[in-house]
């Protein structure tokens, strides 16, 4: 998959998941106030339905009780010619429209199931009093589609009606007829269709709002660190450990970049080691090669010259020459010999020395130098440290080297050159390796054939529900980069033994205090025990005789000048075989030497350059416990 | 003479003809293992680092033949701890390369009298004739049969010349020692032996240590060396670096005696 995939779906699926949610917020919102919008101005209309009507009944009512339907005409129609006023009429009890605002429907008959008469009619026996509500009816118009609110007034009988003198109306009769009012709906559905449609363009706009800045966002705080983060890791997967994420801020994205940096600097460094313990046994092997080959013509040379000198003693002028030739060619001897030394062919002798003594040593030979290049030292060594196992000769050889390299550093102007030793304490947990395991019957345990990290693994048997097969442990303490080449399905039942002679390396009356599995051990002698949990998900092990020893020490020793800058470039090349800024002045072998030696006390060696500031060079070497 | 390289051959034909010695040369270890089925030889002089059969592959057909010349090892410096290693393996000593015309001299000078003192212990079965040498101390263990060293307390170790190797060189004159302080190396040389046949003669060191003491009174009385080399005539006491290491180079004395 594609990273545009990935990065699209993200937005995709937010824009997707905050649309439905605007959209369910909104609508609700909108359907609530819609309702409540409606309902509003319903009811407001039907007010004014009714004032309207109670207003036509009382202001027919003189004409009516004169009988002068002229007026009582006149009235409605006027009236009727308010805007949003549909029709006015006026029916007697059998429903004959006695009064109409459209002159057409007057004398004929209204349908008794028709809208104005169903609210009293529905009953068999007609209704003779309606509540305010009931008297309303909303309906579609038939002849267009806007709705209607019709509101009937019931006209009651009354004594002045009955004792007019048109003697229209018995008195007997209890509703006289019936006032009924059409009011148009329209303004009020547009209004609400109206508001409808505001709600959705709110919707609509809402959501795309928010599609547009999700979009960007996610572009700015996701996609473009993603992408650099992806990008990275593409480079780091081809093999460029150089390779360093600009930085992303301080969100999450940001800290995993910077997590990320980290852990490429930390595996470049790992890998520089690596290569250079590679390169050193490949100049090593070179330098042999190279001995062996100018051997055999030196030997030529030397005996030859040798035997002549031993000849010609009689011949003081021939004599003289010779000796010149021999002592020549001895020091081309010595100069094989330290060649050797130098490609670490020669192992270190190595003994307990005072690494400040050392140090001293090393800056008397410098010394001159530096004070004439006009370079000021600064010495700071801590009087207490232990003595350490190193080989002395090839120690300072280290100081030396660091300290000419400094000097050149700071060329001619002038500069500072200062020097630091000091005890620090690093933790076993994760440094310590077993180095020789056997089972109570000294059965080695160990297995060269498969590593980890280089390391031969330690080998042990396991049987679980039937199941049999092998673990090759880490042999790093509180690493646990095991190989399991059996599939463990129930972590209750593990027997763990000896591969080779099947005996029981289960520990009895002691459980996991992690998680209360059970614990096998083996012996990692001259160092105790070693025990681990059987369970593959728990990480719990414990080396006594490592953890009583508690953290190593190690001696810090620090090289720092203020010179020129090794550029960030060259920084990864620079104890390389043959690497060399000084052009013709060196030959590049000397930091790949001294990290050779600092390998070979199985210290660690690392470089710091800034532009400005100069260089540090920092070693450390493990004491002796 | 084995060696691959003309020039050494030549080289060492030429010194050891000059001496008066007879050299037959070969050029692999083949040939010369074919020549030594016909015939007997006083010494064998060979380099360790050859194609086909290489020095460590030739010490071990002398043993299957049983032959018991006695053989110098040659090799570059490069190779000085497998030339250590031979010592284990049967050589008598070794010489690295460059060597001068007096270091080559030399070792042929203590490899036929090694080859004379072995005839004679084989052959003079009446012991009062033949000089013996004395075997160091059962506790000792020895590089070869040139240098003895000796664990005494404190991880402190002293170093001294086996009376075989001094029973191979004439007497001598001088001792040419190291300063305090100095770091002797496994194999390399550590002393220099002048005797009166104006021989200069490499001593090796049976361990790598640093030097602690020596014995100055070497230096004034060189007849201590050969009177006792076990105890009073011991040249160094040295810290010693990798003994753990070196120590399976080193042969035990005390298989000596039996």
């Amino acid at each position: 998959m594609k990273l545009t995939d990935v990065i699209s779906k993200i937005s995709l699926k937010l824009i997707f998941t905050v649309g439905i949610v605007t959209i369910a917020i909104l609508g609700v919102h909108s359907f609530l106030s819609i309702k409540a919008q409606r309902n509003e101005l319903l009811s407001q209309a039907e007010i004014y339905a009714n004032k309207l009507s109670e207003t036509i009944r009382n202001s027919t009512h003189l004409s009516m009780l004169e009988n002068r339907s002229d007026q009582t005409h006149h009235i409605i129609n006027t009236i009727a010619q308010e805007p949003g006023i549909r029709e006015i009429r006026i029916f007697n009890k059998e429903g004959s429209i006695i009064f109409s605002s459209q002159k057409e429907f007057i004398g004929q008959m209204v349908d008794k199931n028709a809208e104005s008469c169903y609210a009293c009619h529905t009953a068999n026996e007609p209704l003779e009093k309606l509540p305010m509500e009931e008297r309303m009816r909303i309906y579609d118009s038939p002849q267009d589609s806007s709705r209607i609110l019709g509101i009937i007034n019931p006209i009651y009988n009354e004594p002045s009606c009955w004792e007019a003198d048109c003697h229209v109306h018995p008195a007997e009769q209890k509703v006289l007829g019936v006032l009924d009012v059409k009011l148009s709906l329209k303004d009020v559905d547009t209004q609400i269709a109206n508001s409808e449609f505001r709600s959705i363009m709110l919707a609509v706009i809402a959501i795309a709002l928010l599609s547009l800045i999700i979009g960007i966002f996610v572009r700015k705080w996701i996609e473009k660190p993603v992408n650099e983060l992806v990008n990275a890791t593409e480079q780091v997967g081809t093999g460029n450990l150089n390779y360093l994420i600009k930085d992303l801020g301080s969100d999450e994205l940001g800290l995993l970049a910077k997590s990320f940096n980290n852990m490429t600097r930390k595996l470049s460094e790992a890998r520089t080691q690596l290569f250079q313990s590679d390169k050193m046994a490949s100049l090593g092997r070179l330098a042999a090669g190279v001995a062996h080959e100018i051997n055999n013509p030196l030997t030529g040379v030397l005996t030859y010259s040798s035997f002549l000198l031993k000849r010609t003693q009689n011949n003081p002028e021939l004599n003289e020459d010779l000796k010149v030739i021999v002592r020549e060619t001895k020091r081309s001897r010595e100069i094989v010999k330290s060649l050797l030394d130098f490609s670490r062919q020669s192992v270190p002798k190595k003994h307990d020395a005072e690494i400040n003594e050392i140090i001293s040593n090393a800056l008397s030979v410098v010394d001159n130098q530096l004070s004439l290049k006009q370079i000021k030292l600064e010495k700071n060594l801590d009087s207490a440290l232990p003595k350490i196992t190193v080989d002395s000769n090839q120690m300072q050889q280290v100081f030396i080297n660091l300290l000419v390299n400094a000097a050149d550093a700071i060329g001619e102007k002038g500069g500072m050159i200062k020097i630091s030793s000091s005890l620090i304490s690093l933790s076993p947990y994760g440094i310590a390796h077993i180095k020789t395991a056997v089972c109570p019957k000294r059965h080695d345990l160990t297995e060269n054939e498969i590593r980890i990290d280089g390391m031969p693994t330690i080998k042990v048997k396991v049987k679980s529900n039937g199941n049999e097969g092998f673990i090759h442990l880490d042999p790093v303490y509180g690493k646990h980069r095991h190989q399991y080449n059996i599939e463990i399905t129930d972590r209750k039942k593990i027997h763990v033994s000896c591969p080779r002679c099947n005996i029981s390396l289960m520990e009895e009356d002691f459980i996991c205090p992690d998680c209360g599995s059970t614990v096998y051990n083996f012996e990692v002698p001259p160092q105790g025990f070693f025990e681990s949990c059987t369970n593959p998900a728990c990480k719990w092990q414990r080396w006594n005789a490592i953890d009583e020893a508690g953290e190593r020490n190690y001696v810090k020793l620090k090289v720092s000048d203020n010179g020129s800058s090794i550029p960030a470039d060259d920084l990864p090349k620079i104890f390389e075989p043959f690497f060399s800024t000084k052009g013709q002045k060196g030959t590049g072998l000397g930091l790949a030497v001294i990290w050779g030696i600092i390998d070979n006390h199985d210290g660690m060696i690392n470089v710091e350059s800034e532009i400005g500031k100069g260089t540090t060079f920092t070693i450390h070497l493990p004491v002796k416990v | 003479m084995i060696d691959d390289e003309q020039v050494i051959l030549d080289a060492v034909h030429k010194i050891a003809s000059a001496d008066g010695l007879k050299v037959d040369p070969v050029l692999n270890a083949e040939k010369a293992l074919e020549k030594l089925s016909n015939n007997k030889y006083s010494l064998i002089l060979c380099d360790i680092m050859m194609t086909g059969i290489d020095g460590f592959k030739f010490l071990e057909e002398l043993y299957k033949k049983k032959i018991k010349t006695p053989v110098i090892m040659i090799t570059g410096y490069s190779t000085v701890e497998n030339a250590v290693k031979s010592l284990v393996n049967g050589a008598i000593d070794f010489i690295p390369k460059p060597f001068t015309f007096e270091e080559i001299s030399s070792a042929i000078n203590r490899g036929l009298r090694f080859s004379r003192l072995q005839k004679n212990i084989s052959q003079g079965k009446n012991k009062s004739e033949s000089v013996t040498y004395v075997p160091c101390p059962p506790k000792y263990k020895r590089l070869g049969n040139i240098s003895w060293m000796n664990l005494e307390s404190e991880g402190i170790a002293g170093v001294g010349s086996t009376d075989l190797f001094l029973e191979i060189i004439n007497e001598v004159l001088k001792v040419e020692l190291l300063e305090l302080e100095d770091d002797i190396i496994q194999g390399n040389v550590c002393a220099r032996f002048e005797t009166d046949d104006s021989l200069i003669h490499n001593f090796l060191a049976p361990l790598s240590g640093r030097i602690i003491e020596r014995n100055n009174k070497l230096l004034s009385n060189p007849k201590l060396l050969e009177k006792d080399p076990y105890f009073e005539g011991w040249l160094y006491k040295v810290i010693p670096s990798d003994v753990e290491y070196e120590e399976k180079y080193l042969v035990p004395c005390s298989s000596d005696r039996m």
